[in-house]
């Protein structure tokens, strides 16, 4: 039994990346009609805000210690990290946190690199076929992963979680298992709920603002909301904008659980489009729901009472399930009918 | 039926493969290797190009046909004999069987959900070659030839290989080098010529129809299916056929062909070179195989060599732009070029080629509005 | 629906330029391969090449590589300190290149793929003229790429690579290797796992999916199962894997109380510090404290784990703490150079190098045939591992193997490892029938 629960615990974090990324998806796709294949590529962007900032805080002044030597005869570096030098322990503090406060900067950031992706590219994407749309959108993720791996190399920049989250929580202990036997990274459960958080601020945001309104209106018919005089378009920036920092959030938070590097995107984006299809594209709370489904199914598929009896399916299940719906319901689980069919 | 200028084109480019060690060596691409990939990678796109360019499909799929034509390839290896030609016609063959399967349950549905459905095809394979299927395709190690081989048709005609390893040969001549090149460019003036037939048969024609409009195809009674399934058919078989000229040139099948991303270059490749045209592909697998291994090469001595014509300020600034597009970064180039092209040349480099002369026959006095050829 | 119209000058047009196509190669015999052997160096120089990861999970074992490489290249042609050359056995180099040439070279990116690596390996070979193919940190990639130069007519000169396949049932006549192999490892661990966790354990395997970690999980289980131990499980897990957590949770239930990392580069910190976080090293399990063995250990995989490896068992083909003098020595060198202490892979690649230039040399020629007769057998001392030997039944290096751990209290950021047994080489030694293969003859090319 405590096993069963803690592979439902395992899904929940990846599960909640799922459902960030496949969220925009959806929204950009619902709203705009953009098929938008560089949303791996804004997730990547949203963690390489959270490198950034820990590399500035990490920037250190060197003193050399002649009374130190090291094994090759030179004097010992001492490095301290400028923000601890000027700032004392609430600079450690600060370097410690590095991931949380990069949310601060991951906003602003994402918001503005949506807004410019969305001005200079996608908005003269809105009429050309999908195909198009697929193809310039992949063309300009490889570039914006390009331009990363020039500025941070080709390899993975671990980002450690700050100091106070690195240990796990016995969630075995406050249910009624035995102590030990259903623990978890605090930090992956921060993140679910993390997940959970953004995902309420968004729905909230789409039903209780007009903004909100007018944009679930242009989702269910775009043409019939500009021919009620209503300027969607402008809408649409700020709409992609969005979708943007929630990709970048779910990028930023989840890097001391996974180290980001420039192709972290392409990895993510092919799963999220799976979710988005699944979960029925165009509809938001299918997206999520597919999102957290999915990452569980995933984490189920990896226990090794089932792969004794279907060798290899973890790495297979999110795709074969993905085939399976899309041939038997094909507006996905939660998707309206009429939407992208056929 | 092929016009007076196919023929005149087809002529052409039997000319250039031919001459290729020489005219390609100016540029530093006249080695074999390099050569042969460009045979190969064109014959993929060609065929990517018959589902792409014609019907309009666009599908992520296609990498795991070449894994499986590898495979198919490497096993007749060292199943049956190192002759080239039962690999190649094995690699075909299951190509396209792959293809039948993936292709029927895939074109039930149109549009962004067909590409989907073959991305997730793709990924499904790869992850299957990598972990599961491993005592077929040894995984990530790759699957190579050994020493205890069987080969039983070499055996049946008295070839043995002895001790030692060899490498797949065309009853002597060995596949390796200038030979293997020439192997391959007969293989793809080949499927050049296919590929032009099909473009000018009826059968092609019904294909543009499905491009165009699929609903209109289907109200007017025609059931559209059995046509895109025939082109992806026939653009698996490519794939399977390039897949097992990879293997016959260098003996060994690895996972990573299958990746979803090896898919994506063989989209560049077609939509680079311009998409629906009968060149366009071959010449942007060229060009992608090109930057790739020459490009990526560069390092910033030779950029150094390269403008050493500026004065010492300027160079070592230009010399650090110019880096962050050639070497490591060449796939920066790869997809800043692939950005332009959608957005500004849909038509890839055959239509900034067709428009350029164009522009060079407007100039000419009297130059007048010459035939230009329809959907070229 | 009409058929293709196959008309006969249509296939008349292609059989000819299928024949001319054919016939036309023996106007190409380019003067590559019509000399003695492949890429016969002509002129001054003598080119190297090195290939090894610069992207993917073993990428910083592979930047380390290229830092000893070019000390290498350095100490052959006679500048900097001259590294091990001063303290290595066989003084045929005079610091002068090999065989009165200047080594020059050129790199390539194996991205820890096989498929890339076969492919720059093949562009310097075919391009670039390469005399020898050098490097590399993955065995998958060990294999293909000796393969490759075995075909092609070039020596490889194995880099990182931990497989028993690469000197066992894929050796290659071309091919050598002066890295130790997970036999070799699992003989050197065995008794210091005895020694430290007892007979009655039961151990889960966590192992990458390739060559190299099959190789490791069969060795490690075949030692461990003759102490006595149990193995609950053995899962393979990809290369590059970033997020472990879901191999990781059924650990926690399965019974076991060490689990085994058949992980190396990127995935062994990424597995090890999320099994930290998963709290298994706090556990107990059957009354006993829940332990982790990393059998391949590397100073770098260290650093990047950080506090996780404390007390943690392993083997290492080579460690800069080590006093004799040939160690002091390439640290000073490489140390002064680049700031920081090699690393085994730094270490091995610099061997290999410093191998090959002084085979060429001893044999006065580049054939690979006759160097690889040189190496054959060859016994040296004074590389930093004691008296090794260049084994001729499989070319593999033979030497005694150091067993280390993560230190409790490291001194310095590089100083995370200590030694604690220098395993002698008759302990580890086996005969060279044991893991099957065959070499072959050598292959010149041309």
């Amino acid at each position: 039994m405590d096993a069963i629960f803690l592979q439902i615990l395992n899904g929940l974090d990846k599960g909640g990346a799922y459902a960030l990324i496949a969220l925009g998806l959806t929204i950009i796709f619902g709203t705009l009609g953009v098929v938008n294949f560089a949303h791996g590529a804004l997730f990547m962007l949203g963690a390489f805000c959270a490198v950034s900032i820990k590399a500035l805080f990490s920037m250190n002044k060197v003193a050399l210690d002649p009374t130190q030597m090291t094994a090759w005869g030179t004097p010992m570096e001492i490095r301290t990290p400028y923000i601890i030098d000027w700032f004392g322990d609430f600079g450690a503090t600060l370097l410690d946190y590095s991931v949380p406060v990069s949310i601060l900067i991951a906003i602003p950031v994402m918001l503005l690199l949506g807004v410019i992706m969305e001005r200079g590219l996608i908005r003269h994407f809105y009429k050309r076929p999908h195909a198009d749309q697929i193809l310039v959108t992949f063309g300009l993720a490889i570039v914006l992963q390009e331009l990363v791996k020039s500025q941070f190399g080709a390899n993975p920049i671990p980002q450690p979680a700050p100091e106070a989250a690195q240990g796990m929580i016995d969630f075995g202990l406050a249910i009624g298992f035995d102590a030990g036997n259903v623990v978890y990274p605090a930090w992956r459960l921060i993140y679910f709920l993390f997940s959970l958080a953004i995902i309420g601020i968004v729905f909230a945001f789409l039903q209780f603002t007009t903004f909100g309104m007018v944009v679930r209106a242009g989702m269910a018919d775009r043409e019939t909301v500009g021919l009620l005089g209503i300027d969607i378009d402008r809408r649409f920036t700020i709409v992609f904008g969005m979708a943007a920092v929630v990709a970048g959030l779910a990028g930023a938070m989840y890097t001391p659980i996974l180290s980001p590097d420039y192709h972290m995107g392409m990895d993510f984006l092919v799963l999220s489009f799976v979710v988005v299809v699944v979960g029925g594209m165009g509809s938001l709370g299918g997206a999520v729901a597919a999102g957290f489904l999915l990452g569980i199914l995933q984490s189920f598929a990896s226990m090794n009472e089932v792969k004794n009896i279907f060798p290899g399916i973890d790495q297979i299940i999110i795709y074969l399930i993905a085939v399976v719906i899309l041939l038997v319901r094909p507006r996905g689980l939660m998707g309206r009918k009429g939407v992208m069919e056929g | 039926m092929p016009t007076r200028n196919d023929m005149l084109l087809l002529t052409g480019f039997v000319a250039v493969v031919l001459a290729a060690p020489f005219l390609f060596e100016p540029i530093g691409a006249g080695y074999p290797d390099l050569l042969q990939k460009f045979a190969i990678f064109g014959i993929f796109a060609i065929g990517f190009n018959i589902l792409f360019g014609l019907t309009g499909y666009l599908s992520f799929g296609h990498a795991a046909f070449l894994g499986v034509g590898s495979y198919t390839a490497v096993w007749t290896f060292k199943l049956l004999s190192m002759n080239p030609l039962p690999a190649i016609v094995l690699a075909t063959l299951f190509g396209g069987l792959f293809a039948a399967l993936i292709g029927f349950i895939s074109l039930r549905r149109t549009g962004i959900y067909f590409s989907i459905l073959t991305l997730a095809f793709a990924q499904m394979s790869y992850n299957l070659a990598y972990s599961v299927l491993t005592p077929i395709t040894n995984g990530e190690t790759g699957l190579q030839l050994s020493q205890g081989d069987p080969r039983v048709l070499d055996i049946a005609f008295g070839r043995d290989y002895g001790a030692v390893l060899p490498s797949s040969d065309l009853f002597g001549l060995e596949m390796t080098g200038y030979p293997g090149f020439y192997f391959c460019g007969a293989m793809l003036i080949v499927c050049f010529y296919i590929a032009l037939r099909i473009f000018r048969s009826p059968f092609g024609m019904m294909l543009r129809a499905v491009k165009s409009n699929q609903n209109r195809m289907n109200y007017t009674g025609l059931n559209t299916r059995p046509y895109a399934l025939t082109a992806f058919i026939i653009s698996g078989m490519y794939a399977g056929l390039a897949g097992g000229l990879l293997a016959v040139t260098d003996p060994l099948a690895g996972a990573e062909r299958m990746q979803w991303t090896a898919s994506g270059e063989v989209v560049l490749m077609t939509i680079l070179g311009g998409s629906g045209t009968l060149l366009g592909p071959v010449i942007g697998a060229a060009v992608i195989k090109y930057f790739e291994n020459i490009f990526s090469a560069f390092n910033k001595s030779m950029l150094g060599d390269i403008f050493s014509f500026l004065p010492e300020s300027l160079q070592s600034g230009a010399v650090s732009v110019a880096s962050l597009f050639v070497g490591e970064g060449w796939h920066l180039t790869l997809g800043a070029m692939f950005v332009l092209i959608v957005i500004f040349l849909p038509g890839g480099l055959m239509e900034g080629i067709r428009r350029i002369g164009a522009l060079a026959r407007r100039k000419k006095p009297g130059g007048g509005a010459s035939a230009s050829t329809p959907a070229e | 629906m009409s058929k293709f119209e196959f008309s006969r000058r249509g296939v008349l047009k292609s059989a000819t330029a299928l024949t001319a196509g054919l016939a036309a190669p023996t106007i190409f015999t380019s003067s590559a391969w019509a000399a003695g052997y492949t890429n016969e160096p002509k002129g001054g120089t003598v080119t190297f090449g090195f290939n090894v990861p610069q992207s993917g999970a073993y990428a910083d074992e592979g930047a380390d590589e290229l830092r000893a490489y070019q000390l290498a290249v350095e100490h052959i042609n006679g500048e900097g300190d001259g590294g091990m050359l001063g303290t290595f056995s066989s003084k045929a180099l005079t610091g002068n290149g090999v065989n009165g040439k200047k080594v020059v070279f050129v790199t390539g990116d194996t991205q820890t793929k096989s498929d890339a690596a076969r492919a720059s390996a093949k562009r310097m070979i075919e391009k670039d003229g390469a005399i020898m193919i050098t490097g590399g940190s993955s065995s998958g990639v060990a294999v293909a790429v000796q393969g490759l130069c075995q075909d092609a007519g070039v020596i490889f000169m194995a880099g990182l690579t931990h497989s028993n396949d690469t000197t066992g049932k894929d050796k290659r006549a071309n091919g050598f290797r002066h890295f130790f192999n997970t036999e070799m490892t699992g003989a050197a661990l065995a008794p210091v796992l005895k020694n430290n966790y007892g007979t009655d354990r039961t151990a889960y395997h966590l192992t990458a999916d390739y060559t190299w970690g099959w190789s490791q999980e069969g060795s490690i289980q075949k030692y461990t199962e003759a102490l006595g131990w149990k193995t609950a499980s053995a899962v393979r897990t990809p290369l590059g894997a970033g997020d472990f957590s879901q191999y990781i949770t059924p650990v926690l239930n399965s019974g076991a109380d060490v689990l085994i990392l058949n992980h190396y580069g990127r995935d062994m910190v990424n597995s090890l510090t999320q099994a930290v976080q998963f709290g298994l090293r706090d556990k107990m399990v059957n009354g006993k404290k829940f332990e982790v063995v990393v059998p391949l250990y590397s100073r770098l995989m260290a650093q990047g784990a950080g506090d996780a490896v404390k007390g943690i068992f392993g083997s290492t083909n080579w460690h800069w703490s080590l006093q004799d003098e040939a160690s002091k020595a390439f640290v000073k060198s490489f140390g002064q150079k680049y700031g920081f202490p090699p690393s085994q892979a730094a270490h091995t690649t610099y061997c290999q190098a410093i191998l090959y230039a002084d085979a060429a040399q001893r044999a006065g020629t580049f054939r690979p045939s006759g160097v690889g007769k040189a190496l054959e057998g060859f016994k040296f001392d004074g590389l930093g591992n004691g008296p090794t030997e260049y084994r001729a039944e499989d070319h593999q290096c033979f030497k005694d193997v150091l067993v280390v751990k993560g230190k409790e209290n490291p001194t310095s950021k590089f100083d995370l490892l200590e030694v604690v047994e220098v395993t002698p080489r008759a302990q580890v030694e086996y005969p060279a029938l044991l893991l099957g293969g065959e070499l072959g003859p050598y292959n010149d090319g041309a």
